[in-house]
């Protein structure tokens, strides 16, 4: 039993069993994440009555400040119950239940994107940045992908690629946010004169 | 089964877990009432050095790998299990806003997670509180009893990197009003460019206060930000520290411009002494004003020496009675937030909403949010 959370774009809460989505609850603000994240898992556990046996947590990539928050939901969630969380790609639930070559595609914001490509279901690269414009030529050594541009993700879809690694046995992954970017800061110069 | 998060009535004093996130110190405490029993912080300032000043990104990024070990200590310092706890209480502003996220979502999941009741509180009500609790088993054995009931009304005068504000607290739960705060630079803030200037690293507080050994805090005659009398209608109790920041950076640039070595002793002393002479003066006189012999300080620049000196020494001219509590709760801490949380608990205030969102600018006058 899967109680899964993603807030790399909007936020999304599900209870999932094996292949069975017993509860999902979703909010497509794109900044209300710290507002919604408590409701919805309240919600989701309400709705289910289930109770989990690990936390499935979307790691991104997506916007950092949202991200976290459902990152830190989760591992607070499954810290409270004594239960694992393991760590998805959030692109893995983009890409979950598409067996043909795949491109997905989410904002990154600052005029770039988020991708990665699947094959047979499985990630085969990314994720990276790129600018809109380069991306097409990033990828073109892959032939015939169908592109996905996503504005949601679905935390049932994120159980359910979780599901399916555990029961053969592989691991998750990653433990730790895909920021892709470092923090933007400048180590500053000397500092400026005030006099002429 | 999580059950419907505020149904849990605590009798007796309430067993409350804090979490503090506002800035850049990733704070966990456990309070029973007004009795501290854990006070973990984990600080990303050394990551923050090379900057010159908190980044807001790369604290956000420490609070979110700091919070579950934090948790595992603070439960380990007081001796207690996660269910035990009565009540979740977290900062929810002011602060920086994608900081203050990663403890609000950490703190929803926990209440959630135990189906017990969320607080929602403010920070700087969180300073005030940091001075009701008390505590006898200092990390060094026993100290003695620190704390005890803070007579109200009292004046509070909260200065950190983050904010500079005097208050007047009639109700730690229902009544903190504003008297006056920085209308540019906090405190802190202050410091570390003042540091900046004379080549010192960051953080700027303490480097001030050894640079200032053995200078003339009389030596160069610095501005008091907003002490003039024609300031004294709208900003009596306002403070200003961007015209004294370019006054020291003026007197250093034309030092060097003539070629003579800095006096860096003497540009720290009187810097600081601008800095705590305009921070007490106005404190002490919103005392005398408001006819309140008691000021509370908050706020981890009350780890200048200076600072505590010359309020010290103000109170009792004044006869003020002076609260300055422990350090470790001065600075940001999960315990403070904790404090306020029970005593908002025991004053029969409802839970916070779970939808209560991170608010950056959340004005001192919401207690609970
Ligand atoms: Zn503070």
């Amino acid at each position: 039993m899967l109680l899964a959370i993603d807030t790399s774009a909007g936020t999304s809460v599900a209870m999932v069993d094996g292949d069975r989505t017993l509860a999902e609850a979703a909010s497509a603000d794109p900044r209300g994440h710290a507002e919604a994240i408590g409701v919805l898992i309240e919600r989701v556990l309400r709705e289910s009555g289930a109770v989990p046996d690990a936390v499935v947590a979307g790691m991104g990539p997506g916007p950092f400040t949202g991200l976290r928050v459902g990152i830190a939901a989760a591992r607070a969630f499954a810290y409270a119950r004594g239960i694992p969380v393991h760590g998805v790609c959030s692109h893995d639930g983009i890409a979950e239940g598409r067996t043909a070559p795949t491109l997905v595609v989410t904002d990154a914001r600052r005029r770039e994107v988020a991708w990665s490509v699947y094959r047979d279901g499985e990630r085969v690269d990314g994720p990276h940045l790129a600018s809109p414009e380069e991306l097409p030529s990033v990828v073109e050594g892959y032939t015939a992908l169908d592109r996905v541009d996503a504005v949601e993700v679905s935390a049932a879809s994120l159980a359910l690629v979780a599901a399916r690694l555990l029961a053969a046995g592989r691991p998750t992954g990653p433990d730790q946010p895909l920021y892709l970017r470092a923090p933007d800061v400048t180590v500053p110069a000397g500092p400026k004169r005030v006099t002429g | 089964m999580a059950e419907p998060v505020g149904v849990s009535a605590p009798v007796g004093a309430p067993l409350v877990l804090g979490i503090e996130t506002s800035c850049d110190e990733t704070g966990v405490g456990i309070v029973r009432g007004d009795r501290l029993l854990a006070n973990v912080i984990a600080s990303s300032m050394d990551e923050h050095a090379r900057y010159g000043g908190v980044v807001p990104e790369v604290a956000a990024r420490a609070h979110l790998e700091a919070l579950t070990p934090a948790l595992d200590a603070a439960l380990a310092r007081a001796g207690i299990a996660l269910p035990e706890v009565d009540a979740i209480a977290v900062t929810s502003g002011p602060g920086l806003a994608g900081a203050l996220m990663v403890g609000v979502g950490a703190a929803k999941a926990l209440a959630v997670a135990l189906g017990k009741p969320l607080y929602a509180v403010n920070h700087l009500v969180g300073h005030v509180g940091a001075d009701l609790l008390t505590s006898s088993d200092g990390d060094d054995g026993e100290t003695g009893e620190t704390g005890g009931p803070l007579e109200l009304p009292a004046i509070a005068l909260l200065v950190s990197g983050g904010h500079t504000s005097l208050l007047l607290v009639r109700s730690l739960t229902d009544d903190v009003e504003l008297l006056g705060e920085t209308v540019d630079d906090a405190a802190g803030e202050a410091f570390d460019k003042v540091a900046r200037l004379l080549g010192l690293p960051y953080p700027g507080g303490p480097e001030i206060d050894r640079a200032a050994a053995g200078g003339d805090p009389a030596a160069i005659a610095f501005p008091r930000g907003l002490t003039a009398a024609k300031d004294q209608e709208r900003h009596r109790y306002d403070f200003s520290f961007s015209g004294l920041k370019t006054a020291v950076a003026r007197y250093v640039e034309a030092e060097r411009d003539a070629g003579r070595p800095v006096p860096v002793a003497d540009v720290a002393a009187s810097f600081r002494e601008a800095v705590v002479d305009v921070l007490t003066a106005k404190a002490i006189r919103a005392c005398a004003d408001h006819g309140i012999p008691r000021l509370l300080l908050g706020g981890g620049v009350v780890a200048n020496a200076r600072l505590r000196e010359l309020a010290t020494a103000r109170a009792t001219d004044a006869g003020v009675l002076l609260r300055i509590p422990p350090l470790a709760l001065c600075t940001d801490n999960g315990a403070m937030i904790a404090a306020v949380a029970a005593r908002l608990i025991a004053a029969g205030h409802a839970p916070s909403s779970l939808g209560v969102g991170a608010d950056s600018t959340l004005p001192v006058t919401v207690v609970q949010a």
